[in-house]
């Protein structure tokens, strides 16, 4: 039995058992089809813009404070480690434990990625002292955004809680770091995770 | 290699797990920014109008459902196509109203609540309150004013979760400017 990857790079099958015990594989086209399953990633990607949408606007109003852009992003990004932390428990917990800091972070493009944005990470760079580069040439949550350099600007802040996910779930696999994210052609965007040696 | 396919049925909760714990952390959020839970329900609904003006065109796009004839039609299509595509559960449509403007939604199990639990000091809180206002921007969109809002709620206390909605009329086309 195998399994093909899309070229979209989405991973959508189900396994359909034929009477002689043979097994094909049946993918659903994104496309179409998808009526019967419950469409998550549509519905995150709507409460998504409209949390980073209402961050920014609240700015000005909530208590008088006068919230700039740096606070704005660690809002967005301390509510992305919470969920991060929580999505990583339930994720891995029956999985066995990781070699090593590499191994992580190949979980990470690969099976955390596709699960919370429908595609693995297409490149990995390390330093192998501690430094970790993740590119995703077609980001799922910057796809909804004209890929112009007008919008270049305001990128980040769809970024934020994304970086947090990933903060938090290496917090909880015991790994201490920072992310940044860093746009420079839209879709595409670069995480860096930075791993905080005590 | 079986295990490929746990994954991915895997990969379908794991994603609803993202949105709800990602709603959640919006609460809690907004419970921290705003000191009363009456405020929270207002954002809550002012957001989920802002998704749902969006949501009813995926939603129109994907279920190539036609223009409904009436309101118990309309209700229907929540019920069991929209509901259903979205969150996965079909509530049932139940208490009409003697004038047929007025319907209950009963959700056996309601998906944002997982893992949820409401703390003693916030007996007001509508913890699902962004679903009416995504109802209510969605239908606005599609020339109906409807008045939504939670009769029951399972977080506090309740056996089901019922939403009751309203028609109150019909929005007409705006005319442009300079035909008034």
């Amino acid at each position: 039995m195998f399994l093909y990857i899309l070229p979209t790079g989405s991973v959508a099958a189900s396994v359909v058992r034929k009477s002689r015990s043979v097994y094909i594989v049946k993918f659903a086209n994104p496309n179409k089809g998808r009526k019967i399953d419950m469409a998550d990633d549509v519905l995150f990607e709507f409460l998504h813009m409209e949390i980073v949408s209402h961050i920014y606007k609240d700015q000005a109003s909530v208590g008088g404070m006068d919230k700039d852009r740096a606070t704005c992003v660690s809002t967005l990004e301390g509510m992305g480690f919470r969920v991060g932390q929580g999505l990583i428990e339930r994720f891995t917990k029956d999985s066995p434990s990781f070699k090593d800091d590499l191994d992580v972070m190949k979980f990470i493009c690969k099976d955390f990625w596709i699960n919370v944005f429908r595609k693995q990470i297409d490149n990995l760079r390390t330093n192998h002292q501690g430094t970790y580069v993740l590119q995703d040439n077609k980001f799922s949550l910057l796809t909804q955004i004209s890929s112009g350099k007008q919008y270049l600007e305001d990128a980040p802040k769809y970024l934020a809680y994304s970086c947090g996910l990933v903060r938090g779930a290496l917090s909880n696999l015991g790994m201490d770091c920072v992310v940044t994210a860093d746009v420079s052609v839209m879709p595409s965007c670069k995480f860096q995770v930075v791993i905080q040696k005590i | 290699m079986s295990r490929q396919s746990n994954r991915t049925t895997d990969s379908k909760k794991m994603n609803s797990e993202l949105f709800t714990l990602t709603y959640g952390a919006l609460v809690t959020q907004l419970c921290k920014d705003y000191e009363n839970d009456e405020e929270v329900n207002k954002q809550l609904d002012k957001m989920g109008y802002n998704i749902g003006v969006r949501l009813i065109e995926d939603f129109l796009a994907r279920s190539s459902v036609g223009r409904c004839q009436d309101f118990r039609e309309t209700a229907d299509v929540i019920a069991k196509v929209a509901f259903k595509m979205y969150l996965g559960i079909t509530p049932s449509v139940t208490n009409w109203s003697p004038a047929g403007d007025e319907f209950s939604l009963i959700l056996e199990s309601n998906p944002l609540v997982d893992f949820v639990e409401l703390p003693d000091n916030h007996n007001s809180l509508v913890y699902s309150n962004l679903l009416c206002g995504v109802l209510r921007g969605a239908l606005e969109m599609v020339q109906m004013a409807v008045d939504v809002k939670f009769a029951q709620d399972s977080l506090r206390g309740d056996n089901v979760t019922e939403i009751r909605m309203k028609f109150i009329k019909r929005i007409e086309e705006n005319l442009p400017a300079g035909d008034e």
